[in-house]
């Protein structure tokens, strides 16, 4: 007997039927009975089996040692192929294919093979049509059950482990082709035609068969190991059995389930899990137009598994948990990294159970050769995201990932191609949605966000601070609803505050702005849009504690609080007063919002008959001024007859504050105070008249307390005037302020006349309010204004400067 | 749009870096490398609560004449430094910021795979495939 040589796969094939026919198990001889059943199965003529036995020197021995069973199938295949057997041939035949034998255990396997016989060919993909896999199927399942019990008592057999690799769908020859890569589809097979068609545990295939394919590019032995590297058993010890166990696999034996059944190296324990997985794993080849689509056998086994590692279906995976059960399949990490990428769908680090069997499904086909897909296909998505529906067909993307879709897939696919880069679509849709989906759940954008926006990066943001203007709160605030308003009704509580303000400030921006909430007031008042503009941002700044990013510092300036609540200035004008005195306590301490300060608008300070001081220009007003302001308001008193009604207590307010001493005032301001609206002037005249009818004692006493609060604001004030020539109304402001709250504390010394006096009072307080309100948005706008300026000087600025870095 | 895309872990070797010239890499690396300290120094400058109030975009770290280096730290300290061609119509701050959102979530991906020990180089198909659509962007 001459040497011979078996490729790895005539090696595997043939090592496989030898355990198959060593029924006695003796790893050594085959057993006649066995062998020339086999032989038989070979469909060749006795004389052509006898010669064969005689060849390969059975006849010599009496019965089959391996090598000579090695010969006999060898010489078989060269009967089969049409070759004349001859010892020397043996060698000498290239390709020969591997022997083909039809023997089946049942009738339903022999009919099987039979048809497998039949529409055997040399090509690698048989296209089934679907009754014969239907039928197929059927055997498959019959064969299975046979084959499984057999797996329990015989560890040696596998034939379940084997199976799923060698029930490719398209053919047995397919699969067959693809001798068991451990990894990476190695692409061509002999072209041996399957001597046994195995009858393929084929799932139904409606479509073209030639999809399964691709799962030919997958080795048994792999997969055993694999089975039993997951069920715990050394994979080592299967390792030298691959080779032998694989051409058993290969061996399409009839007897099929019973070859494959006979895999000495399957020491491993397989359990039944494992045997059933492999089952699975067979029928999941099959006839798949869509490889990736998991049978349900196989789901259910992934569904068992699940449970081995987390009892509730419902739950998660960890990701430790998920890495070691992984591992034990002995992929590389990379791959298993891959893997979970592709799996791990809502991306939390655990595996749901969707997520678990698109996994494990990914590691089998892995296992088997397939190379893993660039993006999950769409079978393997978990049921959550409803990614079907909308993915549609994928186009077909060549060398993307694998597509789901069969129709797709069969085109891409060449027949015989164990290839695992295969032209599937990708699932485009599916992906972006995935992506978003990831995105959008990631937190890093929003903390990053918050960064952003909490960092209050302009200053101005500050002056957000809200000074407290209790006394008008409810005034100021329904101030900025109407400046939301375009057109504010003359109704409107304020609308005299309103009216006022334009009415001060004629040529004033600041009047302008104003307006807004007069806009029906003011008509002759220019810039009015960019006012308009202005109250926007005013209002709506109100509303906002933060601007923003410090992008438009007009809209800081305006940023002030909500208005706090509305005091209840009716009971106690005194209370009322020293809520003035607070307000303005306040104002101070917010130096840095000059548009807070809610000073009426240009209300002629009354000289207060105590002060007579400090006759400057509005800041005399006052208080010290309020002396000089007599004598300007009555001249200015039929300017603004609207301002009659207030400038009482304009002037009041303004007296008091007057006092505290608007002495550092500029003189300048008693210009513009002089210029300002005669408004003022005349209700401060009135105030003083009101105010001389109220004890000047009181009014100074007022004064007295209400002093502190008003001297910062004019200062403010006198700085806006800086700015602005407008800020004339600043002081008037201040000044009906002032006098405002001199004539609320007078108020209530009266006990005389409380009732008409706190009636009074009230009226006189509200009017002030209302005053301040008035005021207080009209220095808002003219910061408004000043902080544009400002910013167009800034932007002028970076334009002029050359850029000093890059 | 950017050139060069690196990623540093917290002791200051590369995670991932990948520019798109391949030819011009080893002058990326270095840029890259020096610009970490000054990213070093921005993120030693806050004091108090660390890392609340550090915001985690740096801003442009180094421009020079060809390219602007913008930075972007993690809470673990874990560095993204992205350098972009400065012929390139200037991105806005926003642009940037995007992307390095888009990094960190990419990043925090391959961070959740259990197959991943962190400091190991970043071999995921799925970031990389992030990584070359911010860098394609620019060609």
């Amino acid at each position: 007997m001459e040497s011979l040589t078996l490729s790895d796969v005539e090696q595997k094939y043939y090592s496989e039927l030898f355990l198959f026919c060593d029924v006695d198990n003796t790893k050594k001889v085959a057993s006649n009975g066995k062998v020339l059943d086999l032989f038989r199965a070979a469909q060749l003529s006795n004389e052509v089996v006898h010669q064969i036995t005689e060849l390969c020197g059975a006849t010599r021995l009496g019965h089959f040692g391996r090598s000579q069973f090695y010969i006999a199938l060898k010489l078989i295949a060269l009967a089969q192929s049409g070759l004349p057997l001859r010892v020397e041939s043996l060698n000498n035949v290239r390709d020969l294919p591997l022997p083909r034998f039809v023997m089946g255990k049942n009738e339903q396997e022999m009919r099987h093979a039979v048809m497998f016989a039949d529409t055997e060919n040399q090509g690698p993909y048989l296209p089934r049509p679907p009754g014969r896999v239907q039928a197929k199927k059927v055997s498959a399942h019959e064969m299975i059950q046979p084959c499984v019990p057999t797996v329990d008592p015989q560890p040696d057999t596998t034939s379940p482990v084997v199976s799923p690799h060698q029930s490719p769908p398209t053919s047995p020859h397919a699969w067959r082709k693809h001798k068991r890569q451990a990894s990476g589809g190695n692409v061509d097979r002999q072209p041996s035609v399957p001597g046994v068609v195995w009858p393929p545990f084929r799932e139904a295939q409606p479509g073209p068969v030639t999809g399964d394919g691709l799962w030919s590019a997958h080795s048994p032995p792999p997969v055993q190991e694999s089975w039993v590297s997951f069920t715990d058993t050394p994979p080592s010890c299967t390792l030298p059995m691959h080779p032998p166990s694989a051409q058993q696999l290969q061996q399409e034996n009839s007897n099929g389930g019973l070859l494959l059944l006979t895999q000495p190296e399957s020491t491993t324990v397989r359990t039944v899990p494992s045997s059933m997985t492999t089952n699975e794993i067979q029928r999941q080849t099959s006839g798949y137009d869509d490889p990736w689509k998991i049978t349900d056998e196989q789901r259910q086994y992934y569904i068992n598994q699940f449970k081995t590692i987390q009892a509730d279906l419902t739950g998660f995976i960890p990701g430790s948990a998920a890495k070691e059960f992984f591992t034990k399949s002995k992929l590389p990490i990379l791959e298993l990294s891959h893997i979970w990428e592709l799996s791990d769908f809502d991306k939390d680090g655990a595996l749901t159970l969707d997520e678990f069997c698109a996994a494990f499904h990914l590691v089998v086909a892995r296992k088997n050769g397939y190379d893993l897909p660039e993006k999950l296909p769409e079978s393997l998505m978990p049921k959550l995201i409803d990614l079907d529906d909308s993915a549609g067909v994928p186009e077909p993307d060549p060398e993307v990932g694998f597509s789901a879709s069969p129709v797709e897939v069969t085109p891409n696919k060449s027949p015989s191609m164990p290839s695992l880069n295969q032209n599937w679509p990708e699932l485009n849709q599916s992906n972006e949605q995935w992506e978003t989906f990831s995105e959008r759940s990631s937190s890093s954008q929003t903390l990053t966000q918050f960064d952003s926006n909490i960092a209050p990066a302009d200053p101005d943001t500050a002056i957000v601070h809200p000074v407290p203007i209790r006394m008008t709160p409810s005034k100021i605030h329904m101030q900025e609803m109407e400046l939301k308003r375009t057109g504010s009704d003359h109704t409107h509580p304020t609308s005299p505050l309103m009216a006022k303000p334009p009415e001060l400030s004629e040529e004033t921006k600041l009047a302008a702005a104003i307006k807004f909430p007069g806009t029906t007031v003011g008509d002759g008042y220019s810039s009015s849009d960019s006012f308009t503009s202005d109250q926007e941002p005013i209002s709506s700044a109100v509303n906002r504690q933060r601007s923003h990013s410090g992008t438009s510092p007009e809209g800081l300036k305006v940023v002030a609080p909500p208005p706090p609540p509305p005091r209840i200035i009716t009971s106690h004008s005194r209370s009322s007063s020293l809520d003035m005195n607070r307000n303005f306590a306040a104002v101070p301490a917010g130096p840095q919002q000059p548009g807070v300060v809610a000073f009426p608008p240009a209300v002629p300070p009354r000289p207060l008959p105590t002060q007579t001081s400090v006759p400057h220009g509005h800041r005399s007003v006052e208080g010290d001024g309020l002396p000089s302001h007599p004598s300007t308001s009555p001249q200015q008193m039929p300017e603004q007859p609207n301002f009659a009604d207030f400038s009482q207590f304009q002037v009041f307010a303004v007296d008091q504050p007057a006092d505290d001493g608007e002495k550092p005032s500029d003189s300048g301001q008693a210009e513009r105070s002089a210029e300002t609206t005669g408004t003022m002037r005349t209700a401060k005249n009135e105030v003083q008249a009101e105010e001389r009818n109220a004890n000047s004692v009181n009014s100074a006493k007022v004064s007295t307390p209400l002093a502190p609060p008003p001297k910062p604001v004019r200062r403010r004030l006198k700085s806006e005037d800086e700015l602005r020539p407008d800020v004339e109304d600043l002081p008037q402001k201040s000044t009906v302020i002032a006098t405002v709250l001199a004539t609320q504390p007078s108020i209530p010394r009266s006990i005389g006349k409380d009732k008409k006096a706190i009636q009074a009072s009230i009226r006189r307080n509200k009017e002030t309010n209302t005053v301040l309100a008035r005021l207080n948005s009209e220095l808002q706008q003219q910061l408004k204004d000043l902080l544009e300026e400002r910013i167009s000087l800034e932007v002028q600025l970076e334009q002029l400067r050359p850029f000093s870095h890059l | 749009m950017a050139v060069c895309i690196a990623v540093i872990a917290k002791e200051n070797y590369p995670l991932y870096i990948r520019s798109v010239p391949t030819q011009g890499e080893l002058k990326f690396h270095y840029t890259v490398h020096t610009s970490l300290d000054v990213v070093e120094e921005k993120i030693s400058g806050v004091g108090k609560a660390l890392a609340d109030q550090r915001e985690l975009y740096l801003g442009l770290l180094y421009p020079t004449e060809d390219y602007k280096v913008y930075g972007y730290v993690t809470n673990s300290k874990v560095k993204f430094v992205i350098v972009v061609d400065s012929s390139n119509t200037s991105l806005r701050d926003n642009e940037i910021r995007s992307m390095f959102r888009k990094l960190h979530n990419s990043f925090t991906d391959v961070m959740c795979n259990p197959f991943y020990n962190p400091g190991d180089p970043i071999q995921s198909k799925a970031f990389d495939s992030i990584v070359s659509t911010m860098m394609v962007q620019a060609f």
